[in-house]
């Protein structure tokens, strides 16, 4: 959809105004930076930070992208086999279910115990936090195959599971995993913050705002960071859903526009 | 012995929690090389059942399915399937969904290609080749159905109400095109329907069945030459013989019921 331009920049108007209520507030009202840094504070620290800002998203990026990973390594063929055999889904169900009101954070201590203080007890977390969105969306994918579609594969020659599951079932499914994975990359980036409290690294977003600034009471710095934090989400949502979602699901148009 | 298809002694029983119910009871029926045979029945009458154990789809409590001499056992692409739903997938374009069948079978990129290419002609869709399912009428979606059971070189060619869920011109419509396509492929086949219309001016041969128990209980063959007219008077003559037969039917199931 295209909006004029006048509606295009309308956005911009009370972002302007929150700025500066922001700012007189800070600055008239509160007069502590230490409970509310200014909105230009903030902005100064950008400058005063520029040298950590580039190794700490890195470091979290690192952190993230284990966690990612490993998520998506277990749980896609364990979303397959949930999804494709009932047997299996009765049996995994209950225990996945169990585990899954477990916050993220409450695996801290153990994740530390079995991996230390490396990069890999931060990946644990992220984990424990993308691996229940990406497994719970995919095996409904797999579930929901219409039967008329299995059908159709059998008798076009798909003989046994493995020809239906690679031609008829992941076909399918696809737009489920990409929804699980985009909500699953939502909550991976909230557990790197609660991973990197720990000083697992000596970098990493989280880590310097809790490990360095938070102790300091070094608000504005914490408030920059925060941002930093909302930024990288936004930057790795647009390129999932430009490279993934647009490209892949050409044929989804009909149904979901 | 110069059946196509033999059906001997078949018999579908379920069991339900008021004990066995049966479905289909001792059908006997041969198929002719190049015949285009309708099952027509009040519904609930099994005939989707049959066509589906025709396919491979579902399996008779006893009798056996025999075509070209070989019993059936399970599905496979030598007996092409038209659903009555739409059951093109969704992911693929017209000449993707075509090509699947060869794309199973291990065929190389450009022969099915060229294959997919002569049968999405036959249906009258050439420059459709890379729309996808979203952005076809319902018609046509049927028509890319019909060519992707054809490109699989079927043996027999399997139809479950292929029109029932198009509007009744575009029916018309259909129906004469895959007259023209059964006299330039020379295939059997085996069509569903619940409509006198459809079975009159399709059928060289229509087999009546008749519902709790489904059983067969006339084969009737229709002598009017083609290019028959809908409403010719050895049309509605025919029609009324049907419509006779299938009445009779239906008050005898209200009887038992």
């Amino acid at each position: 959809m295209r909006l004029p331009t006048k509606e295009k920049w309308l956005w911009l108007v009370p972002l302007t105004i929150v700025v500066i209520l922001w700012q007189f507030i800070a600055v008239y009202v509160v007069k502590d930076p230490s409970i509310l840094p200014g909105f230009t504070a903030v902005i100064f620290s950008f400058y005063e930070l520029r040298k950590y800002i580039l190794p700490d998203i890195l470091v979290s990026l690192l952190h993230f992208a284990i966690g990612m990973a490993l998520a998506f390594a277990v749980a896609i063929p364990l979303a397959i086999a949930m999804g494709w055999f009932d047997t299996v889904f009765k049996a995994v169900d209950p225990i996945i279910e169990l585990i899954r009101p477990i916050p993220p954070l409450a695996w801290v201590p153990l994740a530390i115990a079995w991996f230390h203080l490396t990069h890999y007890a931060a990946g644990f977390i992220i984990f424990i936090g993308a691996f229940f969105p990406i497994l719970i969306a995919s095996y409904t994918g797999f579930r929901d195959v219409p039967k008329v579609l299995v059908e159709t594969g059998k008798v076009l020659g798909c003989i046994g599971n493995r020809k239906l599951i690679r031609y008829v079932a992941i076909p399918y499914a696809l737009p489920s995993i990409a929804t699980g994975t985009r909500v699953g990359m939502g909550v991976a980036w909230m557990c790197v913050v609660a991973a990197e409290m720990f000083s697992v690294s000596n970098y990493g977003l989280g880590f310097r705002i809790f490990a360095r600034f938070f102790p300091m009471h070094q608000m504005d710095y914490v408030v920059a960071y925060m941002f930093i934090l909302g930024l990288v989400a936004l930057c790795i949502d647009r390129l999932f859903r430009h490279f993934v979602e647009d490209k892949l699901f050409k044929w989804k148009k009909g149904i979901v526009k | 012995m110069n059946h196509k298809l033999e059906l001997q002694h078949i018999t579908k029983t379920y069991i339900t929690e008021e004990g066995e119910m049966s479905a289909l009871e001792g059908i006997n029926l041969e198929v002719k090389p190049a015949e285009f045979l309708c099952i027509i029945g009040p519904s609930g009458c099994g005939k989707t059942t049959l066509l589906r154990m025709v396919a491979g789809l579902e399996h008779p409590t006893s009798g056996k399915i025999i075509l070209d001499g070989k019993e059936v056992i399970c599905a496979s692409p030598d007996r092409g399937m038209v659903f009555q739903e739409f059951s093109l997938f969704p992911w693929r374009t017209v000449l993707k969904n075509v090509e699947f069948g060869l794309e199973i079978s291990g065929m190389k990129d450009k022969e099915r290609q060229a294959i997919a290419e002569k049968y999405i002609a036959l249906v009258g869709l050439d420059g459709f080749q890379n729309r996808y399912p979203y952005e076809l009428s319902g018609g046509m979606k049927q028509r890319v159905a019909i060519a992707r059971a054809l490109a699989t070189e079927p043996s027999i060619l399997l139809m479950d109400e292929p029109f029932g869920s198009v509007d009744a011109q575009t029916r018309n419509l259909l129906q004469k095109e895959l007259l023209e396509i059964w006299k330039r492929t020379k295939k059997t086949v085996l069509f569903v329907t619940h409509s006198v219309d459809e079975a009159v001016y399709l059928a060289d041969r229509v087999a009546v069945m008749s519902a709790r128990p489904g059983c067969l209980v006339k084969c009737l063959t229709v002598n009017i030459p083609r290019p028959r007219k809908r409403t010719s008077a050895e049309a509605n003559e025919f029609r009324e013989k049907l419509l006779m037969w299938l009445s009779l039917e239906r008050s005898k199931a209200c009887a038992t019921l």
